[in-house]
């Protein structure tokens, strides 16, 4: 399964983090999650195993002494970010790499990638982007990647599935400001009768 | 209120807002959260939920991206996940997913609340509920939605239906009775025809045939159909997976998957897939010649791309088949050389590891030549792993490898010299190893340990400090091999050596006494024999002066040559004086030296430098170096110098004494120096060697010992008592006896003469408090009487496997009082070790047995379905011996193969067997309502525990229906025969 999904930037600041490893609760005392400050810590070491790999060299990472045993990350350099992926060996390596960029993983009608998705979602993504629609982003991968199992590797279908979740949300901030708009309104009029009340009655004076 | 609450929501800043004021921010990051941290949290008391939940946002963002604790929040979270409006509940769940889990004391509140949308018409709801399910799932949880579960895995929609299908991993993993209800549809599900829903079941069955796959053999046929039949890469690669997991489980099937795996690596141009399949054939399929053939075929494809993923994963492949087939690593050693030296820190790791598996007691020497010349061109990081890995390669199985061990010494060295070592622990180990371990390589490694101390340059790595320490110790031990023991002395007592810490300065100081008492010894050695051979020739003289001057010219020529070595004593040198007079005695010494076992070559060599002048010389210049350390602030190093000192003090007045005397009572007067130095002699040459680390066990109790049966009051005193320990343990590693025995009898020998450290006080205190562990003090003073402290270490050093040797060992170091502290916590942690062992593997072990007792009883269930779409695609027709098979898959599998047409009795029992536990379990839950693993949710919900009981009780009659259905008519196709 896939334990962790990251984006982060070259400066190591965290753009997207997402933990599904809860194998850990069996090493580790009860928690069934890594907590907060783990995750954070955990963002960091990987920031610093990406950062002093330099370019055109191959995107595995043995990541046993990270994530506990039996872990790998595979990452991808996309100018700004960093795309990376921490599974076990339940899942394949090349697969991983194709679901963050897609170049083996040729068969007719799966093509998919995270980062493909992202371009069509966004129209080129780049880093403000991601750091904009932390929400939309969470829906995203939320669509391809389902309780550390890759669910969906088309992604027309997600795109499909995102937009139809974002009208279901829209509709709802569509109506809410709405009604703002009309409260506005209303206690504008409201002010605005208030002063026409004053001015006439100053200058009936 | 209302006007209140929209004017909140109108001035509240939303989480754009709050990225954009972020990122204005920078410069003060930690104050702008904080500051937005106080406005979340008076925002989120808020009544209003659209003002709640766009809180609640803001604070998911802060935690997941700056980690910031958001458990305040878990409360307010639940408020939001149960509005009706989507977007509020979008929000709420994805709170809930990130920051939830098993302790969040308001996890109870939500299942309501989950089932409610489990349950819903809106597939997005019921796919977020399934997502928060998926993510946080606990026992409870997972027991009490797995109806919700059962009924969403038929759904219609198969945006809801996948998702369905994954959340089942986590169902089964908290709650493996679940897999009664569900296990059923999701095998169903196998046959759907549309390929997400496959690809989802197919991702299931393989992260659960990961942990256990016994249990899903008999699914094989499925998985099978997929094999043959799917286009789908990703589908097929996850069934690859389960095959190479169910492969080696069962040879039949092995040989029914080699060819379609064959078939899809000659066609495929998906390299993942493609990899894959050679994953499957080199680690489960080894045995298939041609297989591993077309399979080591497609590696090399690998290696040879441009793409540095495909050759890491290529070199990767290589070293799973190595073990089997080492020619196909054989056949890519130069690729494999050449990788070394590969930009990517990946490949260059995994060709080494494969370089190493290649070595051979043929090639050793020729493989790491190449490596060591790599690792001095290598980055610091590199060249640490090379020298890693040949250090832990040469040593495996004791040195298996090793076949010139004279090589392997000078390699040591060499390593020791490479600027970026960073080995220095474990070659100061094998230095030490092999020195004890082989005797013929000891002239060797004094020769080496000479070139690392005499180098001054050396001094100055602390890195190298612990091989520094082995060449002292080394050259101290073995000094007889010494060619140059003077050299040797100026080295080990060279000024730099204050850079070096205390602990090793101290082993220099032991081994410059070590050397020193050697030359001592050996000259004194050789003036003994000078002076009886002179003795002899003054007799011979007198005797040919009073016979014939001319009958003897051997013996005149020594009497005008012994007055002159007696007058000019201060200036004797041998390698200057007449060749005639040396050679009787280079026979006499040698002989002497022969019974004292060291080797006539060095001994001649050695001897003929030790002069009055040189050893006087020697003496002093300990005398200077060591002078400065009798003050020194470490207890190790002063008390060490201070005993060379001493001796010395002892020597030097019998050495520096004119011996301008009468012969006699020259012999007289040196035997009583000589003994002295043959004393401390014979205990530095005493032979040490390795011991096992078993030996302890083996020696019986002394007599007169009373051990306590029950040691448990001694953990508490444990800790204080090996406190000092590692403070003087100054070389070696704990494996080794006589280390261990070293700083004790140090120990011993400093409490006599009377110096204290922080060492001896503690050990006082302690025989002061716990008396009762120690023996009664005089015995261990009365053993260690006879000798000089200094010897002390070295006599009980002697060690041999002989078992009584070891009984002799033990008794003397159980004299010393520190010994029963010592012996006696060893049974102790060894008991901790198995205890902790056993804890940590019954409580992965509980969870998997149930989950695949669970699984293996549906299928069974499952098989005696009618299910007629797959005995219809297996060729063999069901037959009743065949189904019996499969109850007994957990017998051993060759007993399938001659299964005639007799009934077997362990078919029918273990299907009894089964039976009878599954009934068992259901009396115990009409009774208790619970089973084992949920014993510590009892009495927290009593009322939807009665209520499920109901829906759980139904789906597990209808397994045992299911199941007696097997014991009576058992139908199940026989795929692998």
């Amino acid at each position: 399964m896939i334990r962790s999904v990251m984006v982060m930037n070259t400066q190591g600041k965290p753009r997207l983090s997402k933990f599904y490893d809860y194998q850990v609760s069996l090493s580790s005392s009860s928690s069934s999650f890594f907590p907060v400050e783990k995750q954070q810590e955990l963002i960091r070491s990987v920031f610093g195993v990406l950062s002093s790999r330099a370019e055109n060299v191959s995107n595995f990472v043995e990541a046993d002494s990270i994530f506990g045993p039996d872990t790998r990350l595979v990452y991808k350099h996309y100018a700004t970010l960093y795309f990376v992926f921490v599974f076990d060996s339940s899942e394949n390596e090349l697969a991983m790499l194709d679901l963050i960029q897609g170049k083996f993983l040729n068969c007719d009608n799966f093509v998919i990638f995270f980062v493909e998705t992202l371009d069509k979602c966004f129209k080129n993504v780049c880093e403000l982007d991601i750091v904009f629609n932390y929400s939309k982003l969470h829906t995203i991968l939320d669509e391809i990647i389902f309780g550390g199992q890759v669910l969906e590797t088309s992604s027309t279908e997600v795109i499909k599935a995102v937009e139809e979740i974002s009208k279901c949300s829209l509709s709802l901030s569509i109506c809410l400001s709405f009604l703002f708009l009309m409260c506005l309104l209303e206690s504008a009029s409201n002010a605005i009768a208030l002063v026409s009340k004053s001015v006439s009655s100053w200058r009936s004076r | 209120m209302a006007g209140s609450s929209i004017m909140e929501t109108l001035f509240q800043r939303n989480l754009e807002d709050l990225i954009k004021a972020s990122r204005q921010q920078q410069v003060q990051e930690s104050l702008f959260i904080s500051k937005s941290m106080d406005e979340i949290r008076r925002e989120i008391k808020s009544t209003d939920l659209h003002t709640k939940s766009v809180a609640l946002q803001k604070l998911s963002y802060l935690s997941s991206l700056h980690g910031l604790d958001m458990s305040f929040a878990s409360f307010h979270a639940i408020e939001v996940m149960s509005s009706p409006q989507f977007l509020h509940k979008k929000i709420g769940y994805h709170a809930i997913t990130q920051s939830f889990n098993d302790d969040t004391p308001v996890m109870l509140l939500i299942t309501n609340q989950l089932r409610k949308d489990l349950n819903s018409g809106n597939q997005f709801e019921v796919s977020l509920a399934l997502e928060c399910l998926s993510r946080i799932g606990n026992i409870d949880l997972a027991r009490d939605l797995t109806p919700e579960v059962f009924t969403l895995l038929s759904s219609s929609k198969a945006f809801v239906k996948k998702k369905a299908i994954a959340v089942v991993l986590r169902v089964f993993e908290k709650y493996p009775d679940a897999v009664r209800v569900c296990f059923k549809r999701l095998v169903e599900n196998l046959e759907s025809s549309d390929p997400i829903i496959v690809s989802a079941v197919i991702g299931v069955f393989c992260e659960l045939s990961l942990k256990e796959s016994r249990s899903y053999l008999p699914l094989a046929p499925e998985f099978y159909k997929i094999l043959v039949d799917s286009k789908n890469n990703w589908l097929l690669i996850k069934v690859l997976k389960i095959f190479a997991k169910l492969a080696s489980l069962e040879p039949r099937l092995a040989k029914r998957i080699v060819e379609p795996i064959c078939e899809h690596m000659r066609r495929t141009g998906a390299k993942s897939l493609m990899f894959e399949c050679i994953r499957t054939v080199v680690s489960s399929l080894s045995e298939y010649e041609s297989a591993v053939k077309l399979a080591v075929v497609k590696i090399r494809e690998f290696l040879i791309d441009d793409d540095p993923n495909l050759k890491y994963l290529g070199l990767q492949a290589l070293s799973i088949i190595a073990p089997k087939h080492l020619w196909a690593v054989m056949e890519n050693k130069d690729f494999v050389i050449k990788s070394l030296s590969d930009g990517d820190f990946n490949i260059k790791l995994e060709s080494l590891r494969l370089v190493m598996a290649m070595v051979s007691e043929s090639n050793v020497a020729e493989i790491t030549r190449v490596l060591v010349s790599y690792a001095l061109k290598s980055d610091p990081g590199f060249c640490n792993e090379i020298l890693g890995s040949i250090l832990s390669t040469c040593s495996r199985n004791v040195y298996e490898v090793i076949v010139d061990f004279d090589w392997y010494a000078s390699l040591l060295g060499e390593m020791a010299r490479i600027p970026h070592c960073q080995k220095g622990e474990e070659i100061e180990n094998q230095l030490i190893d092999i020195g004890m371990r082989v005797k013929d390589v000891r002239p060797e490694l004094v020769q080496v340990s000479r070139g690392l101390l005499i180098d001054p340059a050396l001094l100055g790595n602390p890195f190298l400090h612990k091989i520094l320490s082995a060449a002292a110790w080394l050259s101290g031990e073995y000094v007889e091999f010494s060619r140059n023991p003077f050299e040797l002395m100026e080295a080990l007592l060279q000024p730099r050596t204050s850079l070096l810490p205390s602990s090793i300065r101290a082993v220099y100081v032991q081994s410059a006494f070590k050397v020193s008492i050697y030359c001592v010894y050996s000259y004194l050695l050789h003036r003994e024999n000078v002076a009886s051979s002179i003795g002899y020739g003054n007799q011979a003289s007198e005797v040919s002066e009073s016979v014939s001057k001319k009958e003897c010219p051997e013996s005149s020529d020594l009497t005008s040559e012994a007055p002159a070595f007696s007058e000019q004593d201060e200036g004797f040198n041998p390698r200057d004086s007449n060749q005639s007079f040396e050679d009787p005695s280079t026979e006499n010494n040698g002989d002497v030296i022969v019974t004292h076992a060291q080797s006539s070559t060095s001994a001649s060599l050695g001897k003929s430098s030790f002069t009055q002048e040189s050893i006087v010389n020697l003496l002093n210049l300990v005398e200077l170096a060591l002078g400065s350390l009798s003050g020194s602030h470490d207890v190790e190093i002063q008390e060490r110098a201070k005993n060379v000192l001493g001796s010395i003090d002892l020597i030097k007045k019998e050495i520096l004494n004119p011996v301008v005397q009468e012969e006699q009572n020259l012999v007289r007067e040196e035997t009583e120096a000589f003994n002295a130095v043959k004393l401390m002699r014979d205990a530095f040459s005493k032979e040490l060697g390795p011991v096992s680390t078993s030996a302890q066990e083996r020696v019986a109790v002394p007599d007169g010992l009373t051990l306590k049966e029950n040691l448990s009051d001694l953990e508490m005193i444990c800790g204080d008592a090996q406190l000092p320990l590692p403070n003087t343990f100054s070389l070696g590693s704990p494996q080794y006896g006589e280390k261990v025995d070293e700083p004790l009898s140090d120990l011993q020998s400093k409490d006599k003469s009377e110096s204290l450290n922080e060492s001896t006080s503690l050990l006082a205190e302690h025989r002061k408090r716990h008396g009762l562990y120690y023996l009664p003090s005089e015995h261990g003073e009365i053993v260690s009487n006879d000798y000089p402290p200094a010897n002390d270490p070295m006599s009980q050093d002697k060690v041999s496997e002989d078992a009584a040797d070891l009984v002799k060992l033990t008794e003397q170091s159980l004299a010393s009082k520190k010994k029963p502290n010592h012996v006696k916590p060893r049974p102790v942690v060894l008991k901790l070790d198995g205890d902790e062992i056993a804890i940590a593997a019954k409580k992965p072990g509980l969870n998997g047995d149930t989950l695949s007792g669970a699984v293996r009883d549906v299928l069974l269930g499952n098989e005696a379905l009618p299910t007629s779409s797959r005995s219809n695609s297996s060729d063999k027709p069901p037959s009743k011996k065949k189904g019996k098979e499969k109850l007994n898959t957990d017998l051993p599998l060759e007993s399938q193969d001659n299964l005639g047409g007799e009934e077997m009795p362990g078919g029918t029992a273990s299907s009894r067997k089964s039976k009878h536990r599954s009934h068992g379990k259901e009396r115990r839950h009409k009774s208790l309502g619970k089973n084992d693993e949920q014993k510590e949710d009892n009495g927290q919900k009593e009322t939807q525990r009665s209520n499920h009981r109901h829906g759980r009780h139904k789906a597990r009659q209808k397994a045992d229906g299911h199941l007696n259905v097997v014991a009576q008519t058992p139908v199940i196709p026989d795929f692998l025969l």
